[in-house]
């Protein structure tokens, strides 16, 4: 799982709603997996990330520093792309879990991938 | 990736060796079915062939070229001979497997002249004939066993054997829809003259035998006035007078002689002019008992019947003649009669009853009178329970309330039948399904580079990289194929596509591809769909595709039903009180399928009939027919389990018997989509607009955005 993929995730446990985001990013084992570097495709990414929970998942994960939010004129700053590069798309998380900040429901990474099927209790209404 | 695999071609399944379950997705698969009986044949009749040494192969061509012989013989009445001629019948070379003459022709002049090459339609053979004897024994030395490619690139193998005479008729192969009688000279001309005299047609319509002058034709009721706002007629006020006397005689007559088994109370008596019609239509279901009859008087017509297939089968009726409808002709088939003044009809024929086939050496035109039907029908007081649940206006009633009562039991269902089969069959499944739709293709394609795009319900994760510019991250709910797209390097999670673990609004696009007919409930539906367009960010888009109920639109086949023809024949063999049970075990092709690609390879299932009920028994769903055309929206697809797909040597299905063991059968539940059904179902979310919708090889698709 890439940070930007646990960028997108959110607790879908029955109730929690918005305070569902973000999950907490425990890991055990993280893996660099090079990808071939496009800062016009970072760039575009740089606006839909929520800075917070990057910064949030970076800092568990003892990354190298975020900054505290997208620098000006960061579409032509290229050691600053090449940074978000880094943190967005080659840090892949192989094991571990995620944490719903409102249930405290578990949901295990294993060998990359996410599970997050709850069981029918948690997502009746 | 699965290496291509081959099962091998030779089906001599009915009339036709249908090409069945074949993989369209890069995968060639056929399927073959033996039976003890002829395999004992082939045994017996190589015995006097082999006087010398065969290799392994040459006996297993040897042995597939005897068995094509016998299937020609049996099935199509076609007899080949033991000894050298001018002609060779060619098995699998013809237009019914795709062989395209350009195809074949070079291929067969590479042994010399080419005299003649006849390609029947629809069939899966042509004849061909040589210069010289010398010609046709090289061909049928050399050609053997040869291997060519149809014109979807898939590999056929032919097989050849001597026939006195390469030629091609109609050998009448097509049959009457099953149920259908047509009984000639059923009553006198002076009988004729008198019920044509007995109709008043200068009456006025305040007359107590209601009558009209629809568009198209003149019509009188008599019993029980017919309604055709509704179709129906009111079963608590029959007309006084009941049918007219002269009437009377004549049925009784009919029961006597058995041509009819019940006594009509209803009487339609129509007069249709040169250029008149009526239009293809089955009559209600809940109106009128299963036995329709019709009278033709004052002229011939050509009646035309249609199967929801779309095979089309004009019949004949010739004056004086009795068409008796019942079974799958009465429920199933539409009959109507094409508005003109002029009838395509066989000259050979006369004016005798039958089939109008498409003999271009006999057709002639013949000068349409005016035509008078009485047509005679029973009230039906009880609601109907046909075996055409599709069609039949009682039944859908019953079924779109009483299934599934609850959400919890919708959930169980989906838990039993997709769940758990795509877990057990993600490894076979993930290996059919290589080709992306061009359609999604497009669709992903056209979004804005850098877009972050949710694949819900990815499957195998086909298009999670199609394109490298968009952001991909696809869920299943299936854990084992969400490990096939890890093993692919995409991003992919474990989740329902009822409750996305994605942040709101956070998408630019979604995907939902062959997904939201696996939920049970129309509830359930919207609420996948609803989950989908939550996902979405203001303006984003969403592109649904789900299985379509129809699988032929505008006069076309999906490629679903293409890779099945059902002959003629075989569907005369598929008599009315069939049900689809039986059809299962008694049919074959059998392929699994999920998003409609013709893509999965199947394994002849004759054998595993143990398998069929196995789980289903409790189910009151029908099984479908791989392959062919739905009859009920709420249905189980099979799905011939192969193990180790892409692993091990192809299938020999003429091997000895036992010699490979078939897989298990799962089944999968779908709810396969009416034309706006889908439409309808995003109507009910408010936050919505539709953009487009399509229909897409045997698919309902709609691109949606969100306001």
């Amino acid at each position: 799982m890439k940070l930007l993929t646990h960028n997108l995730l959110s607790s879908h446990v029955r109730g929690v709603g918005p305070r569902g985001f973000p999950l907490r990013l425990q890991a055990t084992e993280v893996r660099i997996s090079p990808v071939e570097f496009n800062p016009d495709f970072v760039a575009r990414m740089i606006p839909k990330v929520e800075w917070a929970a990057l910064l949030e998942a970076a800092d568990t994960l003892h990354l190298v520093e975020v900054p505290k939010e997208p620098i000006q004129g960061y579409e032509h700053d290229e050691r600053f792309l090449r940074k978000m590069h880094h943190v967005l798309l080659e840090v892949d998380v192989l094991e571990g879990t995620l944490q719903c900040p409102e249930s405290g429901r578990l949901f295990p990474i294993s060998r990359g991938i996410p599970n997050m099927l709850l069981s029918d209790e948690e997502t009746e209404t | 990736m699965a290496a291509p695999r081959r099962v091998d071609v030779l089906v001599p399944s009915a009339a036709s060796w249908d090409r069945v379950g074949e993989a369209a997705e890069g995968e060639s698969t056929r399927v073959a079915r033996t039976q003890p009986e002829s395999r004992r044949s082939i045994a017996m009749d190589s015995n006097h062939q082999s006087n010398y040494k065969l290799s392994k192969t040459e006996k297993k061509f040897l042995r597939k070229q005897i068995k094509a012989r016998h299937t020609l013989l049996r099935h199509e009445g076609i007899e080949t001979v033991s000894y050298a001629t001018q002609s060779l019948i060619v098995a699998n070379g013809g237009l019914g497997n795709r062989v395209s003459r350009n195809q074949l022709l070079p291929v067969l002049e590479k042994c010399g002249l080419v005299d003649a090459l006849l390609m029947p339609p629809n069939k899966p053979y042509s004849f061909v004939r040589y210069k010289t004897v010398e010609e046709s024994k090289k061909a049928y030395d050399t050609l053997n066993g040869k291997e060519i490619v149809d014109d979807l690139g898939q590999k056929i193998i032919l097989y050849l054997n001597f026939v006195e005479k390469a030629q091609w008729k109609e050998l009448g192969l097509q049959a009457l829809p099953p149920g259908l009688m047509v009984i000639e000279d059923i009553i006198s001309s002076e009988d004729e003259k008198m019920l044509l005299e007995s109709v008043n047609w200068t009456e006025d319509t305040d007359n107590q035998n209601f009558q009209k002058s629809l568009k198209h034709r003149r019509v009188k009721h008599f019993g029980y006035e017919f309604h055709y706002e509704n179709n129906h007629v009111d079963k608590d006020k029959p007309l006084p007078g009941g049918l007219p006397d002269i009437c009377d005689s004549i049925l009784e007559k009919w029961l006597k002689e058995g041509f009819i088994k019940h006594k009509p109370d209803q009487l339609t008596v129509n007069q249709y002019e040169p250029g008149h019609g009526i239009p293809a239509h089955v009559d209600t279901h809940s109106a009128f008992e299963d036995e329709i009859v019709s009278l033709s008087l004052g002229s011939e017509i050509v009646m035309d019947f249609k199967h929801p297939d779309g095979v089309t089968v004009p019949v004949m009726l010739p004056c004086r003649s009795l068409l008796v409808m019942t079974g799958e002709s009465r429920y199933l088939w539409t009959h109507g009669i094409t508005p003109r003044k002029f009838d395509t009809v066989q000259a050979s024929r006369g004016h005798k009853s039958g089939i109008i086939t498409g003999d271009v050496e006999d057709l002639t035109l013949s000068k349409r009178g005016i035509r008078t039907s009485f047509t005679f029908r029973k009230v039906r007081q009880t609601p109907c329970n046909c075996s055409y649940p599709l069609v039949c206006d009682s039944q859908m009633k019953e079924t779109s309330t009483s299934f599934p009562e609850s959400d919890k039991e919708a959930s169980q269902l989906e838990q039993e039948y997709v769940h758990q089969v795509y877990e057990e069959i993600a490894r076979h499944f993930s290996s059919t399904r290589h080709t992306p739709w061009p359609h999604i293709v497009e669709f992903l394609k056209a979004l804005p580079s850098g877009s972050l795009v949710a694949d819900i319900g990815c499957g195998n994760g086909k298009y999670l990289g199609i394109n490298k510019e968009l952001y991909m991250i696809g869920c299943d709910r299936s854990q084992n194929l969400v490990d096939i797209c890890r093993e692919k390097h995409y991003q992919a999670f474990v989740c329902d596509a009822l409750a996305v673990p994605i942040r709101s609004g956070s998408c630019d696009a979604c995907i939902s591809i062959a997904v939201i007919h696996h939920f049970a409930t129309a509830k359930r539906r919207v609420a996948a769909l609803q989950e989908l367009v939550r996902l979405l960010r203001p303006g984003g888009k969403a592109l649904i595709y789900v299985w379509a109920m129809e699988q032929e639109y505008n006069n076309n086949k999906s490629k679903y039903l293409k890779e099945n023809r059902i002959s003629q024949e075989k569907k005369e063999e598929i008599s009315n009180d069939t049900s689809v049970q039986e059809l299962l075990v008694k049919q074959m092709p059998d392929v699994g399928n999920q998003d409609s690609a013709p893509s999965v390879p199947s394994i002849n299932d004759f054998q595993d009939r143990g398998y069929n009920s196995r789980k289903v028994t409790n189910s009151k769903l029908p099984i479908h027919t791989n392959r062919t055309s739905f009859h009920s929206q709420d249905l189980l697809v099979p799905w011939h389990l192969k193990e180790n797909p892409g692993k091990g040597k192809s299938i020999e299905p003429f091997g000895p018997l036992g010699s490979h063991d078939p897989g298990p059968v799962f089944h999968r539940y779908y709810h396969v989509f009416c034309e706006g059904e889908m439409e309808a179902a995003c109507q009910t979310l408010s936050n919505i607009s539709i953009l487009q919708s399509y229909y897409d090889q045997g698919n309902w698709c709609v691109i949606l955005q969100k306001v």
